[in-house]
């Protein structure tokens, strides 16, 4: 109220940000309505609790039985060799693909239909391409390997196109002027300057592949998830329980390995 | 003599860097030939993959569009909340776990390293295993997968955020404490502007995610459209799993045009 008292118009420090107010206003109203029709509400919150607390005092102590523990790390050797094999085909794959997909290397009417290809490989999530992959090649590791490869191009085959579409343009025209081949001008032009970041999302997607390999089984594609998915039906918790601590700790110890390979290519 | 200088062979990498990246293809070789010789492939099932593929296809063909209506729309629209909600959730609890994770706001390292530790763990469960805990904690339905969801991404979101609080630039803040704000208008009018590009970049970008995450919940009882394909899958309806899987598609890359778009324009 000291407008009057100046003939300056007033000003305010910290002018309200009326749409962002708005935003979140509208955020909150959202998720009470989204909460009503999920049905999620306080009384099943608070008997989940309760329930929650018979769940996890029935997974302790975790099962140690010998048998078991080879069944277990069986489906973690195989999820583990799902996950290289997979790695190792996607990232192959999305040289060629990634390379063919960078719209300043490539005229329009090959970009496009790889750009199609690949937004339809990233658009299902690996288990949903896995349910497709048991039907045409059966149960087992085949198809999640297969599940996981195609999982893989969409995300590395994706970002490579788009650090080739980064790259500066006068190193290729150098080695152009000289006279080279094409390939020559990928290998000493091109790749020079992306292989850094390639290498960093390529172990970032093997990362991925480890994760989702643990969980394809769930749907019969091979690995720990189909063992993981019985222990929990059969109400096997203490099963479970040991079962989630090996998967956690082969995650742990891959992004240590991750982490050195960053320093190796810094 | 003088030549020996000029003679001296210049090398790009040191030997222990060329040892550390030979170490490396050789484990990637070596890990590929073993899990190639190891991993059990049935391979006549693998003969007749094409035969059962073209099969697949016609299984699916005519596409059972009439379904939409009956049995697709409400799993679709149950799955775009559970993405939605989840990720509500998951940003009311990661904030303040950011906070907590950032040196410059909180200056105690205990306590950034139980924030950290709380932000890790949520992040190395898998949002299928979170699925599978909650529907034995909540019972089979969609609360089992927006907390799944939720507890999916605050390990995300709460990272993120936390790194681009800590990269924040410290003049406003120290503006703002000499002229002796409280420590919530500090955040608000110190950190805060500084941070909200990012924080609508991070919880778009997770959304994004969740969107193709939640489609596959269902298959663990979770709730969501997966819940549908499991049971066409079961019946072997594969008009309705083509339909479904279709949907699931047009679902995706429209939430993928909104978020480029918001990013644009808005953010």
């Amino acid at each position: 109220m000291t407008a009057e008292s100046t003939a300056r118009p007033s000003r305010v420090a910290f002018t309200p940000n009326w749409s962002a107010r708005l935003a979140w206003l509208g955020l909150a109203a959202y998720a009470l309505y989204a909460a009503s029709i999920l049905d999620v509400t306080w009384e099943r919150f608070a008997s989940g609790l309760e329930q929650g607390a018979r769940f996890i005092a029935r997974m302790f102590p975790p099962e140690t039985a010998a048998e078991k523990m080879a069944l277990m790390l069986r489906g973690l050797y195989e999820s583990l060799e799902i996950a290289v094999i997979a790695s190792v085909l996607g990232i192959l794959l999305s040289l060629p693909i990634g390379l063919l997909a960078a719209r300043n290397l490539m005229p329009p009417w090959l970009t496009w239909p790889l750009r199609l290809l690949i937004a339809l490989c990233r658009s299902f999530h690996q288990v949903i391409i896995a349910i497709i992959f048991v039907k045409a090649v059966g149960f087992g590791a085949l198809a999640g390997i297969l599940a996981l490869t195609v999982g893989s191009i969409g995300f590395v085959a994706k970002l490579f196109a788009e650090a080739i579409e980064e790259i500066s343009l006068k190193q290729v025209e150098a080695i152009r002027a000289t006279g080279a081949s094409f390939l020559n001008v990928v290998a000493y032009s091109v790749m020079p300057q992306v292989l850094t970041r390639f290498v960093g999302f390529s172990t970032y997607q093997f990362d991925s592949n480890l994760r989702n390999s643990t969980m394809v089984g769930i749907v019969g594609a091979g690995g720990i998830g189909g063992t993981m998915f019985a222990a929990f039906q059969k109400f096997d918790y203490d099963y479970l329980l040991t079962i989630l601590l090996a998967i956690i700790a082969m995650i742990m110890v891959s992004e240590i390995l991750q982490n050195a390979v960053k320093r190796i290519f810094r | 003599m003088t030549t020996a200088a000029l003679d001296r062979e210049w090398h790009r990498y040191t030997r222990a860097e060329k040892l550390a990246r030979f170490a490396f293809y050789f484990g990637i070789v070596a890990a590929c030939v073993v899990s190639l010789r190891t991993v059990q492939i049935i391979p006549e099932f693998l003969y007749d993959a094409p035969e059962q593929m073209a099969d697949l296809f016609k299984r699916m063909w005519p596409i059972e569009w009439a379904f939409y209506r009956g049995g697709v729309h409400d799993a679709l629209i149950e799955t775009l909340h559970i993405a939605s909600l989840g990720t509500i959730i998951a940003i009311v609890l990661a904030v303040p776990l950011g906070i907590l994770a950032a040196h410059n706001l909180v200056p105690n390292v205990g306590i950034n390293y139980v924030a950290k530790l709380m932000l890790v763990s949520s992040r190395s469960v898998n949002s299928l295993v979170w699925a599978l805990l909650f529907v034995a904690v909540f019972g089979p339905g969609p609360l089992a997968g927006t907390m799944a969801i939720a507890f999916r991404s605050i390990g995300f979101v709460g990272k993120l955020f936390g790194e681009a609080l800590e990269e924040a630039r410290p003049g406003p803040v120290e503006a703002l404490r000499a002229v002796g704000a409280p420590w919530g208008s500090v955040f608000l009018k110190g950190y805060w502007p500084q941070v909200v590009p990012a924080f609508w970049g991070i919880a778009l970008f997770r959304w994004d995610i969740n969107v193709r995450e939640s489609a596959v919940l269902g298959l663990v009882g979770a709730g969501g459209i997966g819940m549908a394909i499991d049971t066409a899958m079961n019946l072997f309806q594969w008009e309705r799993v083509a339909l479904m899987l279709i949907a699931i598609f047009s679902v995706v890359v429209i939430a993928e045009l909104i978020v480029t778009h918001i990013r644009k324009n808005i953010i």
